[in-house]
């Protein structure tokens, strides 16, 4: 592939422990959203975490970009402290976040490292923009496109980057299923060729199984406040991956289990709230 | 005549500051690819065609009373010295043209507007920059310029002619000062509400201090900028009128208050129709510079 003629930033190693995040809660007191996180993602890795909506993941993004500060413990990449907005990530927002009022193409360039020459750059975004098939729309306004394809725009400026460390927060989660399996690939790709350490957050098991080198489950643990590493899988075989593989259908059971044991309620209980709500509103 | 506040409508402020949702999906894939495949790279929205009708409609109440007008001065419906007929104000106009007054105060008061303007522009746009993205600038600066902003208009003048005289300062001062507040606050306003989204984006991707201002912050507040300045420069035709009617031997301002102490009442009118022109086709100059920044930021 022409893009990736140029040279790559190493991968970085990404060192996690201890790590705490809690937020000030409306009653003035504080919630504790993430503790004790110990992780250590070795370079080139590709990590996947895997969580119940609202426990944190993009939390820990953010820490781990510079974007955000933890209240405790250490975070390090490549053996450093992670600064301040760190520059050694790429982040893709769980928000396509494009300037409105640049065009697609013009959006990508922001992802480009600083200091890329004109023409070099020039090649590089629109290279990344047939990736994500959207040379075709390169000229458009962020207005202009639908959902899944900003969210595209979105990956490629990540890529752009070409960083040590890129950070995926739920990268495909607009995408039709074809769509979404050929971004897949083409993460995979580029991963080939130019190998970042990725942390990637998804909600979809599959997802998970097909991408990474290992699951990183974040859950709550028992009755203590704030998320934590539940599990850590090693999916361990070599990418391609048959879908149907054996080894990942046992996984994907255990990861379905594993994220099942979050909800404690009966299964029929939405049907049942709602008949409570009619009942209370028929003979208030 | 108090200041900006009341010409500050909370609207322009919020229009300008809201930089939009990152990407609302209003177009599909689908409908983007097809129009992109037609070969338009840029698909603008389609401009309705319906700038001819607008003119027609826009003219005709301007033409409903100037028949009104005529009618009125004509058939004795309101005594000649209190209503000029049109033809009376074209021979005053005709009258002062011939001896190079109307000229020379036109282009006095469009001088003074224009300086004034650009000056408090200028100030406003630098003011309600560093009040808009400073915290600190915020807490110190904020509520003295507020104070300031409080003060009548009218309330400047005897100082300003103290201190400046009655020569041209003290007049492109007093427009000046109009034309700030309107713009400082439009600007202070929208960036403090720029999108934290867009900005923390920039931030990530290693844009900070002037790049960030120029990449993310300046560009999303472009709409309110705008309003500001048209806002002002409404504010500077109200304030030079006021400068010219407090102490001057030229100008619009001036033909307005020496025509009343004269009784010449077609002078008055001229003055009036004159300024109403002179301030629309300012304010239309803003609505080009509008429409070109919009096209390249909006
Ligand atoms: N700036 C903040 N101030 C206060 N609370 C916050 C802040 N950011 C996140 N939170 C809280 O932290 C928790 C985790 O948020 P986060 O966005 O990380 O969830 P998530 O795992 O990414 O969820 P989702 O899968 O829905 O995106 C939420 O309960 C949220 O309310
Ligand atoms: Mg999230």
């Amino acid at each position: 592939m022409t893009l990736l003629e140029t040279t790559s930033a190493p991968a970085l190693p990404v060192s996690l422990s201890g790590v705490a995040r809690r937020f000030p809660s409306p009653d003035g007191g504080e919630r504790v959203v993430l503790r004790e996180i110990d992780l250590s993602i070795r370079a080139g890795e590709i990590v996947a975490l895997l969580g119940p909506s609202g426990c944190g993941k993009s939390t820990l993004l953010r820490l781990i970009s510079g974007l955000d500060t933890a209240d405790g413990g250490e975070l390090t990449i490549a053996g450093t402290p992670v600064a301040a907005v760190d520059q050694r990530c790429a982040v893709a927002f769980q928000e396509p976040r494009l300037l409105p009022w640049r065009t697609i193409e013009r959006n990508v360039e922001i992802g480009l490292p600083r200091g890329t020459e004109k023409s070099a750059g020039r090649d590089r975004v629109s290279e990344l923009l047939r990736l994500v098939q959207l040379d075709h729309a390169s000229g458009l306004r962020p207005r202009q496109v639908s959902g899944g394809m900003a969210q595209r725009a979105s990956l490629a400026r990540a890529l752009a980057r070409n960083p040590g460390v890129l950070l995926l927060d739920e990268p495909f989660g607009a995408l039709d299923a074809l769509t979404r399996i050929t971004m897949q690939d083409l993460l995979l790709e580029v991963h080939a060729v130019e190998p970042a350490t990725i942390v990637l957050v998804t909600h979809d098991v599959d997802e998970a199984l097909q991408l990474a080198d290992r699951i990183v489950l974040l859950g709550t643990d028992g009755d203590t406040a704030g998320a934590t590493i539940r599990r850590v899988l090693e999916v361990g075989n070599r990418r391609p991956r048959d879908r149907g593989d054996a080894r990942l259908a046992a996984l994907r059971a255990e990861l379905l289990d594993l994220l099942g044991v979050e909800s404690h309620h009966p299964e029929d209980y939405i049907t049942q709230a709602i008949k409570a709500q009619r009942s209370k509103r028929e003979n208030p | 005549m108090a200041a900006s506040p009341d010409f500050v409508t909370g609207d322009s402020v919020v229009r300008g500051g809201i930089a939009g949702p990152p990407a609302d999906p209003h177009v599909t894939g689908e409908a983007a690819v097809h129009s992109s495949e037609a070969g338009t790279s840029v698909v603008e929205r389609p401009r309705p065609r319906r700038s001819s009708w607008r003119w027609l409609i826009g003219a005709i109440l301007p033409v409903a009373l100037l028949v009104l007008w005529w009618a009125a001065s004509h058939l004795g419906w309101v005594a000649a010295f209190k209503l000029p007929s049109p033809e009376a104000v074209i021979q005053a106009a005709i009258d002062l043209a011939q001896r190079g007054v109307l000229w020379e105060y036109i282009g006095i008061s469009l001088q003074r507007v224009l300086l004034g303007f650009a000056i408090g522009a200028i100030v406003g746009l630098a003011l309600g920059a560093i009040v808009g993205l400073s915290r600190l600038a915020d807490g110190f600066l904020a509520p003295t310029i507020g104070a300031a902003r409080a003060v009548p208009s009218l309330a400047w003048v005897p100082l300003l002619i103290l201190y400046l005289g009655f020569g041209e300062d003290s007049k492109v001062t007093l427009v000046a000062i109009g034309a700030l507040f309107p713009v400082y606050t439009t600007v202070a306003g929208a960036l403090r509400h720029v999108d934290p989204h867009l900005v923390e984006l920039g931030r990530a991707y290693g844009l900070h201090g002037v790049r960030l201002l120029t990449t993310v912050q300046l560009p999303a507040v472009i709409p309110a900028i705008i309003s500001g300045l048209r806002l002002a420069l409404a504010q500077a035709w109200l304030f030079l009128v006021a400068a010219e009617l407090l102490g001057s031997t030229m100008g619009l301002g001036f033909l307005l208050i020496e025509s009343q102490n004269n009784g010449r009442i077609d002078r008055l009118f001229l003055a009036i129709l004159v300024l109403a022109v002179l301030g629309k086709a300012t304010d239309a100059l803003v609505g080009v510079l509008e429409r070109q920044l919009l096209k390249r930021w909006g």
